[in-house]
């Protein structure tokens, strides 16, 4: 995905994410984010750094609306939503997975019903759920713990959890943070295999981490370092998003 | 309950816990709406007290002559059967009259040095005028009186209208209570579901598709209460109504309730839970619209 200088063979990727001088204050006070200028491109792949405290999860929550920024302007999907209607939201949260750091499974829920919460709210009929339930559960290795509650799951299983519910509607964007914190190696290369194969079939990812491993697994993506609630690019490829050729450019 | 399991058999309802029907929901419904039914039937059984009373008494009227021209009364009945659009007169027996005297005069009643007025009731035919026949009475037999019965009672109706509108300010009264509770009561689920609600909106669910699951809880939480409300106040009323045939055994033909009340009495518990339904799906949807 590091990709050289433009030419004319290729087109720049569409954008699926645009900040402009973008800031994030809580209450009065002080930014937590400031000046975030960035494009996240459709179909790439990000890794998002940065010490504690340097506003890794405020961009998350950005990204993800749970949040409007107190500054700047952001486009998603094609839409500014500096003035989207606040009914507009709902529809383009269900075009964005997110994998929450504590999880946020709900408790009375059993892990299928978790993880078929976001085809329910999409309206999804129960035959199409249940297969693709039992499909996600058993790639996360949970098959056998469908009807298990969060609280009688291991923290590595509630968040294999988290991520089945996160990814099982294909998004368009998938917003994980931390997501390999309480997993074994073993685990943790294959959820990033199954980020890459959703990345593959055209979601953007991006993923906080300070898990060095995890981004050194994946030399193709783009890293976003935050400092102080700054963003640093190391990789240039934030200000000048990657192309592709033509042929390889999807719709 | 069979409510509980209607309401679990949802995959979507699985989002709320379902100890709803054990809340303080159905509690407050069902007292809310107990009261109202009770009240109202107060009120419509004092609507048709009066009613019958002035049905009773709005054509009758009553010739009274003083001690002194008692010996007249036989000419002034003739006199006003006489008169066109009168249906009866009956002249009030001088013994019935001691014996109405003896409730409170005791054996002095009976004394033949007790001046007793002497009566006479008269029923007029719709659309007869008192007046006429108080000119011909009275032209018969100067000293006689002509009052209509209704005017005697018109305290006691004023009395009978003011709580009827009393009952009426009390229903509207627990209506509005009932409003404040269940708003009460949609906030405090809002609440207490507020990291499940967090969740839903954060993966994407509309403030309807929220609203609707606490809406239905609410919804049960209300007919369960109001059912139970109905039960309870038929039962009381039941109770009541036998009472009050037995007291009032001579007068079988006045039914303290028509058939259009029991209707109304029914619709009591209906429009509570309407009522409750509607207030949860605007206080949540508020509520909701406050968060992002």
């Amino acid at each position: 995905m590091r990709q050289g200088a433009p030419d004319a063979g290729r087109v720049q990727l569409s954008a699926i994410v645009q900040f402009e001088s973008v800031g994030l204050r809580y209450g009065t006070g002080a930014e937590v984010l400031r000046d975030l200028d960035f494009t996240l491109s459709r179909g790439s792949f990000y890794f998002l750094t940065g010490a504690s405290g340097a506003g890794k999860t405020s961009l998350l929550k950005l990204l993800y609306l749970s949040q409007r920024p107190t500054r700047g302007r952001i486009r998603l999907f094609d839409q500014d939503l500096s003035d989207a209607a606040r009914d507009s939201l709902p529809h383009l949260r269900r075009r964005i997975g997110v994998v929450f750091q504590d999880f946020r499974l709900i408790r009375h829920l059993s892990a299928y019903d978790n993880v078929a919460l976001p085809l329910r709210i999409a309206g999804r009929d129960e035959e199409e759920i249940n297969s693709a339930v039992r499909e996600m559960l058993d790639w996360v290795g949970l098959g056998d713990r469908s009807g298990a509650r969060p609280a009688t799951l291991s923290g590595g299983e509630q968040q294999r959890v988290a991520i089945a519910r996160a990814v099982i509607t294909q998004p368009d964007l998938l917003v994980a943070d931390e997501p390999t914190g309480n997993v074994d190696a073993e685990m943790a290369k294959r959820l990033l295999h199954l980020f890459g194969a959703l990345n593959g079939l055209g979601t953007t990812v991006v993923v906080a981490t300070h898990d060095l491993g995890l981004i050194a697994s994946n030399p193709a993506a783009a890293i976003m370092r935050l400092d102080s609630g700054a963003l640093v690019d190391p990789t240039g490829l934030l200000r000048n998003p990657p192309q592709v050729d033509r042929r390889e450019a999807r719709p | 309950m069979i409510l509980d399991r209607i309401w679990r058999s949802r995959p979507e309802a699985r989002l709320l816990p379902a100890e709803g029907l054990h809340g303080p929901t159905v509690a407050v419904m069902a007292m809310m709406s107990f009261v109202m039914i009770v009240v109202a039937a107060a009120g419509l059984a004092l609507a048709n007290a009066a009613g019958v009373v002035v049905s009773a008494t709005q054509s009758r009227y009553v010739i009274e002559l003083p001690a002194t021209s008692a010996s007249d009364l036989p000419r002034a009945v003739a006199a006003a059967r006489a008169v066109p659009g009168v249906r009866n007169v009956v002249a009030v027996p001088q013994s019935e009259m001691r014996k109405t005297l003896e409730r409170w005069l005791g054996d002095s009643a009976n004394s033949p040095d007790l001046p007793i007025p002497s009566m006479a009731t008269v029923e007029l035919a719709p659309g007869a005028r008192s007046a006429t026949v108080a000119s011909a009475v009275q032209a018969t037999v100067p000293a006689a009186r002509i009052s209509a019965e209704s005017a005697e009672l018109k305290p006691l109706l004023g009395s009978l209208r003011a709580l009827q509108w009393l009952a009426l300010a009390l229903v509207l009264l627990m209506t509005i209570a009932t409003a404040a509770a269940i708003v009460l009561a949609a906030r405090g689920a809002l609440d207490t579901h507020r990291p499940t609600v967090e969740i839903m909106h954060g993966i994407g669910a509309t403030d309807r598709q929220v609203t609707r699951l606490f809406e239905r809880k609410i919804a049960i939480d209300a007919i369960a209460g109001a059912l139970a409300a109905t039960v309870a106040a038929s039962i009381v009323l039941l109770l009541i109504g036998a009472g009050a045939s037995a007291a009032a055994a001579d007068l079988a033909w006045w039914s303290p309730f028509a058939a259009r009340d029991f209707l109304l009495l029914a619709l009591i518990p209906i429009a509570a839970v309407i009522i409750a339904v509607a207030v949860a799906h605007a206080t949540l949807l508020r509520a909701l619209r406050a968060s992002l």
